[in-house]
């Protein structure tokens, strides 16, 4: 999902970084208040942006026949919430930029609102309506850190058409390439990023399910079920 | 403690690999990267004209540094990871020894 080095033209990229830069200082802000006042979910953090580093530095292969890597955000984004996210994501993505020529600096602003917001903020809904609904907790990880990987591919597609308008078919034409490229290679790995997050939520509900629920992330009923369960 | 997640996992995860190594052995796809790929569609709509407004200002040389400095950065994150679930365990299993001998405590702590 990363638009490359110079790759988004004047206006595009200096419009992603306006969008995103708020949302960064706000997910600044927000961190420093959450660790602030409870310092035991410091090590929470750590792991949710561990597994921003882990996934999205896998490519992995795909039925299209090109390689691409999952995002890791759904994590991040149930427990803290997109805000919080967006901060990850930038360190992720910085690290890409800076010694991977991944991305860069000009296209961070894009790069930062499609994998750190517009990801984190799909799979926060999908979570919280998903727990709303009664489902399984970890069917709604499952789809909630699957359909958040996507929607950051499908938002890199947006930029991109946006940014390079097809000369006869406009806006709609460039979006159906740029998502053949990005939006359809990422299915089955979005899949897979969902599965995996779940597995790690497994763990962390059976290691650290206090820190859980005094976030609001799951409540106490669910969490005794799902140890019942696995236990 | 029940395992069937990680089958669910593995057996999503392996139906994708057999797909790879079948496809990988049948067809002549090429594996490159979706990035690079996209770059190749702005050529197409531009016609080839578009210069990039940048340059990143520093690249890995080759693709063996560009591989140690990926499979880096899944090492930091595999490695923070397994400290702190690993933390958590070894701190539920041994604090529930101590406060409590009682077998309930000590099988939750241990699934």
């Amino acid at each position: 999902m990363h638009v490359m080095e110079g790759f988004l033209p004047t206006p595009w990229w200096q419009v992603w970084f306006a969008i995103s830069i708020p949302v960064i200082a706000f997910g600044i802000y927000k961190m420093n208040k959450l660790v602030n006042e409870k310092r035991e979910i410091l090590p929470l953090l750590a792991v949710a942006g561990a597994f921003i580093f882990v996934l999205s530095s896998l490519k992995l292969p795909s039925v299209t026949g090109s390689c691409s890597h999952p995002t890791g955000t759904g994590v991040a984004a149930i427990i803290f919430g997109p805000a919080i996210s967006a901060v990850l994501g930038v360190i992720v993505l910085l690290y890409q930029a800076l010694f991977l020529a991944h991305g860069g600096l000009t296209t961070l602003g894009a790069n930062v609102f499609s994998m750190g917001i517009v990801g984190p903020v799909v799979a926060y809904l999908v979570y919280k309506t998903g727990m709303k609904a009664n489902l399984n907790f970890y069917l709604v990880v499952f789809l909630a850190a699957t359909l958040g990987d996507w929607a950051t591919y499908v938002t890199t597609s947006v930029e991109l058409a946006l940014a390079f308008p097809d000369p006869t078919g406009g806006f709609v034409t460039s979006f159906g390439r740029f998502a053949t490229v990005f939006a359809l290679t990422q299915v089955p790995l979005a899949i897979m990023e969902g599965a995996v997050t779940a597995l790690l939520f497994k763990y962390v509900i059976n290691v650290k399910s206090d820190v859980l629920v005094e976030l609001k992330v799951v409540e106490e009923s669910v969490v005794r079920k799902l140890r019942g369960l696995s236990s | 403690m029940s395992r069937k997640l990680e089958l669910i996992v593995l057996a999503i995860i392996l139906v994708f690999a057999v797909q790879f190594v079948y496809m990988s052995s049948t067809t002549d796809a090429e594996y490159g990267g979706a990035d690079g790929e996209a770059e190749g569609v702005i050529e197409e709509l531009t016609g080839g004209t578009y210069v990039p407004i940048a340059e990143p200002f520093w690249e890995p040389p080759s693709g063996e540094i560009e591989s140690l400095l990926f499979g880096l950065q899944a090492a930091i994150g595999a490695g923070i990871i397994g400290y702190f679930l690993g933390y958590y365990r070894a701190k539920n299993l041994y604090e529930g020894e101590v406060a409590y001998k009682g077998k309930n405590r000590d099988s939750e702590t241990r699934s």
